[in-house]
């Protein structure tokens, strides 16, 4: 174990065939901590998010898990190491009722034993969910399959959450909730890796922040202090 | 005016649908899963029938042991035909899937030819008659049709309730974030190609029980099972169940007003006629 450090990614680069989308990328996240990845449309965020959870592979680097390194473990295993991953769109499946989309998210041998108990969680969580679990998942508005989304991925019981976007396509007042969710979750003990284009309401949301423009991370610091900076305020934020 | 024969034709063709059903079952499910069409499907049938007739008659073996066998047999030739001849052309354009799926369906007509030569071969069992106040029904026929129903529950019971079925149904929804769930892609559609081959077993015993098998065995098949899936909605499973009952309706009917063989021709007129009127099926998805 690195002492302190939950996820560590170092020197990580990667793309799609010929093209390079990651360049030399590094950054850690501790246990408890809220991480959030900012930058515009095409940074590459999503490419890392899929790096951490092997959906690709990366060309070079390393990534840790609470010490292990992620090199050798198969893309189906990673989910056993405590990261979970709620995809961008949501990338539910939408002729599978939500409660079977729950189901999906306790596939691991690991999370089978404790699905009654997650299941009872998250409907905790999110009572909405409960109301609709017999619903097929593709018909519900953008906000609940968020929400179910989130909670297919606390089915696997992780430690570390990645989301990718999920304020992204949905209305005004919903992006509210979903951020509100987001607090809800870190109030829980999860520790979240989350990215985001919507900047201003992320950096209140989390305790620091990467900013990944083209490939490479141009700037990191805690939130106050990217909300402050001249940088971060001139071009994300529009002031 | 009520015809008993008539009704007699109507009981037969519900006996016959659930057969066809239970065929056109696992085709559809390797399709909607996995996105290619076995178009030897219906010779997964004939090795079955094979298998069970060899072991029968051939060594006396007791039939359910050798029904059970033949299944087995069948479920690891799916296994094969997906790992030496799917998986090398999954994601490339359909009609290579579907021109190596058909080469594998002359190469098994082949096969069978040169093993057990070109002859009709049955087992030799004489199954009893049923009357039923006037009506007459094949025992085999009946017991094809509560072994199908039974196979089907037991497919929707595990698709249903389980996590591999869970995963099974959800593979085909969106395979690229499978890994995330913690499932393997490749476990997937091997399970999968293994049940798809344990029901073309299944269905093999039925049939053996009421017809011959020779080496080309799957053209009485093979076409009439694609039909039904097509009708019902390609990878369409309730589609494809209520579709076959549509079609032995036809087969059994048209066959009591005029003539079996005109039963076929009715049933085949009717999928032109439907693919000109719905071309996507029925109960597309
Ligand atoms: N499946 C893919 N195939 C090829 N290029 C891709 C693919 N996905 C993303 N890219 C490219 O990689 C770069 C980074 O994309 P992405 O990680 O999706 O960015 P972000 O999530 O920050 O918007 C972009 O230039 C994009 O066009
Ligand atoms: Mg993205």
């Amino acid at each position: 174990m690195t002492g302190e450090t939950m996820l560590e990614v170092r020197g990580v680069s990667a793309g799609y065939g010929g093209f390079r989308a990651l360049f030399d990328v590094s950054l850690e996240v501790k246990p408890g901590e809220a991480v959030a990845v900012i930058g515009p449309n095409g940074a590459g965020k999503t490419t890392l998010l899929r790096v951490i959870s092997k959906l690709i592979a990366a060309s070079a680097g390393e990534i840790r898990m609470e010490g292990t390194s992620l090199g050798s473990v198969p893309p189906d295993k990673v989910v056993e190491l405590g990261i979970a991953h709620v995809p961008e769109n949501r990338r539910l499946f939408p002729r599978l009722t939500v409660e079977e989309n729950l189901r999906m998210g306790a596939y691991a041998p690991s999370a089978r034993a404790r699905y009654r108990e997650r299941l009872d969680f998250v409907y905790e969580l999110f009572p909405r969910m409960r109301e609709r679990r017999n619903q097929l998942a593709g018909t519900m508005s953008g906000g609940e399959q968020q929400m179910c989304a989130i909670g297919r991925a606390l089915m696997s019981g992780p430690k570390l959450l990645l989301m990718d976007e999920p304020s992204a396509g949905l209305a005004p007042v919903i992006v509210q909730q979903v951020f509100k969710l987001v607090e809800r979750i870190r109030a829980e003990g999860y520790t979240v890796l989350i990215v985001e284009q919507n900047v201003q309401q992320v950096l209140r949301v989390v305790d620091r922040a990467y900013l990944l423009e083209v490939g490479t991370i141009r700037l990191s610091g805690r939130s106050e202090e990217l909300l402050a900076s001249d940088e971060i305020r001139q071009s994300y934020l529009g002031l | 005016m009520f015809d008993i024969f008539l009704l007699e034709a109507v009981i037969n063709g519900v006996l016959l649908g659930g057969v066809l059903a239970l065929l056109a079952l696992g085709l559809n499910l390797v399709f909607g899963v996995i996105d290619v069409v076995w178009i030897c499907y219906a010779e997964l049938v004939m090795v079955g029938m094979y298998t069970i007739w060899w072991l029968f008659v051939h060594y006396g073996v007791p039939l359910p042991i050798a029904i059970a066998a033949a299944i087995a047999l069948v479920s690891l030739c799916g296994v094969a035909l997906h790992q030496l001849v799917i998986r090398p052309v999954l994601g490339t354009p359909p009609i290579n899937q579907l021109l190596v799926t058909g080469g594998v369906l002359f190469f098994m007509q082949a096969a069978a030819t040169l093993a057990f030569g070109v002859e009709f071969r049955n087992l030799g069992l004489r199954m009893p008659i049923v009357e039923v106040s006037d009506m007459f029904f094949s025992f085999a026929r009946i017991l094809a049709f509560g072994t199908a129903l039974v196979g089907v529950l037991v497919l929707w019971l595990f698709l249903t309730r389980t996590y591999l079925g869970t995963a099974i149904r959800a593979i085909s929804q969106d395979r690229e974030i499978m890994p995330l769930m913690g499932v393997d892609p490749r476990k997937i559609y091997l399970t999968t190609s293994a049940i798809g081959g344990g029901m073309a077993g299944v269905a093999a015993s039925l049939l053996a029980l009421q017809y011959d098998v020779h080496p080309a065995i799957g053209l009485s098949f093979g076409p009439i099972t694609f039909m039904i899936c097509v009708l019902g909605g390609l990878g369409n499973m309730a589609g494809g169940f209520i579709a076959a009952f549509v079609f032995a309706q036809f087969i059994s009917v048209g066959g009591f007003y005029f003539q079996i063989e005109w039963g076929y021709v009715l049933a085949f007129a009717f999928f032109i006629v439907m693919m000109f009127v719905k071309p996507q099926g029925l109960f597309s998805r």
